[in-house]
């Protein structure tokens, strides 16, 4: 089989389902210039040449096309809408938040909104304003759902899920797990390419996935850190210990059924957040598992995530924010111990 | 300040023959049905029928249906909120919007929208976007959709002057007018966001300017003359129709409520509040008819007592309409 990038497989996965269904169509900044960029991180590269009516560039103006991404979808199109950093979404907030999550809800069901959107996210050497973790701002609203993807099999088979869902869908991407190349890589870039099928395919939204089996301790991560994740259960599973790793991956709703399979096979849960700490979506998840198996919890959940900081630029600050390998291999020794 | 001036021919006499003279009465039923609709809603608020809160068109009952009537069945509208009128213009019914602003499970949002949010896509309406920006990018997507299914239908987009400032209006405008959408952005510039003046907030307060910077075209519209209104929109949605893009009009007119409930205008100078109820939409339309032949004043008179008899008909009904069982709260959710 194929090993893809992330951005390989969004991109033949995007155009998979333009052709398969005409009311697909992507809209975004610079996704769709001849010569240009293919979007920030390349996942629309080239498709303008088969689909020239249906990428739209838009102007810098993500309240606007967020806007008109939701009406394309309130009158029955079924628009991908592809913002440049997961930052800029605080300017589409309005057209999220109060129109595409709630019009199906405030018209008493009548609303049908199948709009999926798509985040890149994560610190990766460019300061506060480019480098959140968003996923904590979108996981509390009702009537969307959210997703995060990190492979290159998950990428392709969620984008199709999202397209064919008749509900929002916000699906984050990592800006170091993209496999762009060229100019386009990301110093720091850790490999997400995986095998994908030739024939169609999906992956359900509202799955987590068990990403290593483990008996002692379940670690909770999704994007980035479910990779540094699976690194720290290679090197406890060195010394004996043997993690489970789930990637969480759909985080509206939350998956507590495989979550929960596994905490009442090991007991012990760490969760593992790129986002600061305060009201993040362990948060979320911690409540959550006590709510669904609190009995079956062995020790308190440890929580791994970045400091109450906004995203610092310099290198040094930069790898004190992130959770590492080193961070999370701690964090299981902590829920071990007690 | 945007000022009409005070028109000396009014009314303005019908050209002869133009139109039919049930379609002119046609005109006149449905505002009349507006005014005794939020008339009678506003009663009912008061004495405490009604939950929640309202935002009331009263005496702009002609940007609503001159707008409305010149829309084909399968166009849409958008609204934000003081959109009882827009509604009833659209088609919904009496009875749909008044279960609606009840909370029963059989308005025209199950309940769900309320006065803000009322609409019904099968009527060509999509709820209510209280958020007074809000709809215009939004109407700018629908008709982005229509055209690229190359279907040869409009959005009229409703927003009042204080959206003017939001961005909202900038990007969903611009939007519209580099994809050359049908999308006709119908202002009512009724001078007064909540209770602030259009002036205080605007250096240049004739909104119908602002065209000019996006590149497309714009007018100015006597707002209380329904058939002005009409026309004005019969040659924007024809644009539209004809790949020409958007057209923003400018519909001046006047709030003559409070912007929600128990606001009782203070702020609204008494000799401005006169001097826009001698151009009460209503009125001017029916002394034109009066004076073309079309209708004595004993046959609108009794229009007027058919809607609010009907009206009076509704409320009872509404009255008696289930509500929601509050186990159905998660309805409706997510598809």
């Amino acid at each position: 089989m194929r090993r893809l990038s992330i951005a390989e497989a969004l991109r033949e996965g995007i155009a998979e389902e333009m052709r398969r269904d005409p009311s697909v169509f992507c809209l975004g900044e610079d996704i769709a210039v001849p010569g240009g960029w293919g979007g920030a991180f390349t996942v629309t590269l080239g498709l303008e040449e088969e689909f020239p009516d249906r990428m739209l560039n838009t102007p810098i103006a993500e309240l606007g096309f967020f806007g008109a991404a939701v009406g394309a979808a309130v009158a029955g199109m079924r628009p991908i809408a592809d913002v440049q950093y997961g930052d800029f979404l605080f300017l589409a907030m309005d057209q999220i938040v109060n129109n595409a999550a709630k019009l199906r809800y405030m018209s008493g069901g009548t609303v049908s909104v199948p709009l999926v959107m798509r985040a890149p996210v994560g610190a990766t050497g460019r300061g506060s304003q480019h480098a959140q973790s968003m996923e904590r701002y979108f996981t509390g609203v009702p009537g969307m759902k959210v997703v995060a993807v990190s492979n290159a099999y998950d990428a392709k088979g969620v984008l199709k899920s999202a397209v064919r869902d008749d509900n929002p869908v916000l699906i984050f991407e990592h800006k170091l797990l993209y496999g762009s190349k060229g100019a386009r890589t990301e110093p720091g870039a850790v490999d997400a390419t995986s095998e994908v099928p030739d024939e169609d395919y999906t992956v359900p939204l509202h799955r987590a996935a068990v990403r290593r089996e483990g008996s002692q301790v379940t670690i909770l991560a999704w994007l980035l850190m479910a990779h540094l994740a699976s690194q720290a259960a290679e090197r406890l599973s060195a010394e004996g210990i043997e993690a489970e790793v789930i990637d969480v991956r759909s985080l509206s709703p939350i998956d507590y059924e495989t979550i929960g399979a596994s905490v009442r096979k090991t007991g012990r849960v760490v969760l593992v957040e790129e986002g600061p700490r305060s009201g993040g979506v362990s948060a979320e998840i911690a409540a959550g598992l006590m709510e669904h198996c609190g009995n079956d919890l062995l020790a308190p959940v440890v929580r791994v995530a970045s400091p109450d900081v906004p995203v610092p630029f310099t290198p040094v600050l930069e790898e004190a924010y992130r959770p590492d390998v080193a961070r999370i291999v701690e964090g299981v020794r902590r829920v071990l111990r007690d | 300040m945007p000022q009409l001036t005070e028109t000396a021919d009014w009314p303005t006499p019908l050209k002869p023959g133009a139109y039919e003279d049930s379609f002119l009465l046609g005109l006149y039923e449905r505002m009349v049905t507006i005014r005794e609709f939020e008339d009678g809603v506003k009663f009912l608020f008061l004495e405490g029928s009604m939950p929640g809160t309202i935002h009331q068109c009263q005496g702009q009952e002609a940007t609503a249906v001159g707008v409305c009537s010149a829309l084909r069945e399968d166009d849409f509208i958008t609204s934000t909120f003081r959109g009882h009128g827009h509604a009833l213009a659209k088609g919904l019914t009496v009875e749909s919007l008044l279960f609606e602003l009840f909370g029963a499970s059989t308005g025209c949002c199950k309940g769900k929208g309320g006065s803000m949010h009322v609409g019904d896509m099968s009527k060509g309406m999509v709820p209510g976007i209280a958020i007074v920006g809000g709809g215009i990018p939004l109407a700018a997507g629908m008709a982005l959709a229509y055209k690229m299914r190359k279907e040869p239908r409009v959005v009229a987009c409703f927003f009042g002057d204080g959206a003017v400032a939001e961005g909202a209006f900038h990007e969903g405008v611009n939007l519209a007018a580099i994809w050359d959408l049908p999308v006709i952005f119908a202002c009512e510039n009724n001078l007064y966001g909540a209770s602030t003046r259009v002036d205080l907030v605007m250096r240049n307060a004739r909104i119908a300017e602002r065209a000019a910077t996006y590149g497309i075209r714009a007018e100015t519209v006597d707002g209380n003359d329904v058939l002005a209104v009409h026309e004005a929109t019969l040659a924007a949605a024809a644009d539209c129709r004809a790949g020409k893009g958007p057209v923003l009009l400018e519909l001046l007119t006047y709030r003559r409520t409070g912007h929600s409930r128990r606001d009782a205008c203070h702020y609204q100078p008494q000799d401005e509040r006169e001097a826009w109820a001698r151009r009460d939409p209503i009125e001017r339309l029916g002394a034109r008819l009066i004076e073309a032949g079309a209708a004595d004043a004993a046959r609108l008179q009794e229009i007027r007592r058919e809607v609010q008899a009907h009206f009076q008909r509704a409320v009872e009904e509404a009255r008696r309409q289930p509500m929601p069982a509050p186990g159905d709260i998660a309805d409706d959710v997510l598809a």
